[in-house]
């Protein structure tokens, strides 16, 4: 049983498709690579599994368990952890409270449950230090960080908690080449923890340097799901610009 | 790539842990400090004790009023309606006792509830309605004076239970009950604001909404609590007031909203959201009270004292804009 399903997920903004029937599955420590041009639907595909938005129709199931309709707390409580794009940092809080953002560490005083900020602290500079991450201190506010650190901040709370699938949406979109190197060693650690990631990116030679398959998303559908090895560059670009224009032509060879 | 962790950066941040637990700005004090200074060499009376209590005493109400702003101010909203709520919660409470005749008990429940009453259904039509807290609650700031006016036929509702107008007028250790109401609940927002999620959530909304809901808050079922909070302190305030002057007045609390929002601002709490302090908003308070209390010493027309307010509410945060167009360019 794959660890992450999709059958025929549907969701439309008004009159727009966005998503016209997407079926798609990861299975525990691969790495799924979700490619597509701009508006072929990837963000609201992400979204739509982490319960920021809600299917209106279809199946998600993760773990054996169904998604859909759960909000995104519970759905991080399951263990699906996302890594936006625009990092959804809290920029006026420190490191420490953004990596505990949503899951503060909290003790009884008084009867009070009251948050642990001391404890955070401590966990957050260990993960910092397991990561490797470039952060100076989690007492800095986050708003002050790089693009890079922030970047880290992100990581470092998507992996706090122990998640079975991590979704990238362009973590190395903003990076500089040796920043972006390291992400990509990230994702092969991850996967070889039996961590299953779906890395979102216009990079194509990354894609293609950390996936094990590739899905190719185009106009809210599916258009080809390969493994890696079965596919070219060539074939890729193709399928995102639309040059073969079958639905599941990749899914049915 | 390895955590450096550079002693300086750390102390620094230490620092700013033990001040930053309270995160007011430190100016507001100096206002306070500078202006108790000028009203004390203009006026021979303004350094009795007995003035202090006045001043205190003033800033009571709308103090709590300041202090349920606070959180909404955080969250990067508005409540506009607490001035209005404070008239409407006084008139039921007085309502409950002088005319239905309801033991003493029902004045203190029907205030601190028709406060969060009017405070949820803002709550509930900024989030289901999807209409700007500014709009709600400016319409809140009608429905609630109105319904007050209408509730009391536009008169003065005299006669409350001796145990309500106790928290008005009494003095347990000498202090006027109302300060040690005031104390109470800004004890009680500051641990709330600082050391809950509670309170870190309204922040984390006012920072960032898309992260907020992104991380699993349930940011909708939160801002109501936080708009109903903030009507039930405007209800706690309204109770305090019609205590104090030992009746339910439908016109109690007006252009209050002014004064709490300048408390709050001045406080140090952002304007547009993420970062607030329940210190701070308690030394706006006082400055607000220390001006009022101030310029009816020196005999100057209440008429100034609005002017007063609106300019020193425009001044703080044209002064705040200031600074950080500077702190983005350095």
């Amino acid at each position: 049983m794959s660890l992450l399903e999709l059958r025929d997920v549907r969701k439309n903004f008004g009159a727009i498709e966005a998503l016209r029937g997407v079926s798609f599955s990861v299975e525990a420590g691969s790495v799924v690579g979700l490619v597509g041009d701009n508006g072929a639907g990837k963000s609201t595909l992400m979204k739509t599994i982490t319960g920021i938005h809600r299917p209106d129709s279809g199946e998600i199931r993760f773990d054996g368990a169904p998604l859909a309709g759960r909000d995104p707390g519970d759905i991080r409580k399951a263990g699906i952890e996302m890594i936006y794009q625009d990092l959804a940092l809290a920029r006026m809080r420190d490191v420490a409270s953004n990596i505990f953002l949503g899951r503060e560490l909290t003790h009884n005083v008084l009867g009070l449950k009251l948050i642990d900020a001391k404890r955070m602290r401590v966990e957050a500079e260990a993960m910092i230090a397991k990561l490797g991450a470039r952060v100076k201190s989690v007492t800095q506010i986050a708003g002050l960080l790089s693009g890079g650190q922030q970047q880290s901040v992100a990581i470092a709370r998507a992996l706090t908690f122990n998640p079975k699938l991590v979704i990238m949406d362009e973590p190395t979109a903003a990076l500089a080449v040796r920043e972006i190197e390291h992400v990509l060693e990230l994702i092969r650690t991850l996967a070889s923890h039996g961590i299953a990631v779906i890395l979102i990116s216009h990079r194509l030679t990354d894609v293609f340097a950390v996936c094990d398959r590739i899905v190719v998303l185009r106009q809210g559908a599916v258009i080809a799901d390969d493994p890696t090895a079965a596919t070219t560059m060539n074939a890729v670009v193709a399928h995102i610009v639309g040059a073969t224009d079958a639905p599941h032509q990749g899914a049915a060879r | 790539m390895s955590a450096v962790t550079s002693q300086p950066a750390r102390s620094r941040s230490w620092r700013e842990r033990v001040f930053g637990a309270a995160a007011f700005r430190f100016e507001s004090l100096l206002v306070l400090a500078a202006l108790t200074a000028i009203m004390a060499v203009l006026s021979p009376v303004f350094l009795s004790v007995s003035n202090f209590f006045n001043i205190v005493l003033s800033t009571s109400v709308f103090g709590v009023l300041a202090i349920g702003m606070t959180f909404v101010i955080c969250s990067a909203g508005i409540d506009l309606s607490v001035g209005s709520i404070v008239g409407l919660s006084g008139v039921v409470g007085a309502i409950a006792t002088a005319n239905l005749g309801l033991p003493w008990p029902a004045c203190i429940v029907g205030s601190l509830a028709a406060g969060a009453f009017a405070g949820w259904v803002n709550g509930f039509l900024i989030t289901k309605g999807d209409i700007p807290p500014f709009i709600v609650t400016l319409g809140m700031l009608g429905v609630a004076r109105g319904t007050a006016l209408v509730l009391s036929d536009g008169v003065s509702i005299y006669g409350l239970p001796p145990e309500v107008v106790y928290l008005g007028q009494g003095r347990p250790f000498g202090v006027p009950a109302p300060v040690i109401i005031l104390l109470l609940t800004a004890l009680v927002a500051h641990v709330l604001l600082i050391h809950t999620r509670f309170g870190v959530y309204a922040q984390v909304i006012g920072d960032n909404e898309v992260a907020a809901r992104a991380m699993g808050v349930r940011v909708e079922r939160h801002k109501r609590l936080l708009y109903a909070l903030s009507g039930l302190l405007s209800g706690l305030a309204g109770l305090l007031f019609a205590a104090r002057v030992n009746s339910g007045e439908p016109t109690a609390g007006l252009n209050y909203e002014l004064t709490a929002i300048t408390a709050t601002i001045i406080g140090g709490t952002n304007l547009f959201g993420g970062r607030g302090s329940i210190v701070g908003t308690i030394i706006g308070a006082l400055i607000m009270g220390v001006l009022q209390n101030g310029l009816n010493l020196l005999a100057v027309r209440p008429f100034y004292q609005q002017i007063a307010i609106g300019a020193v509410l425009v001044l703080a945060v044209w002064l705040d804009r200031i600074n950080s167009k500077e702190g983005r360019r350095r």
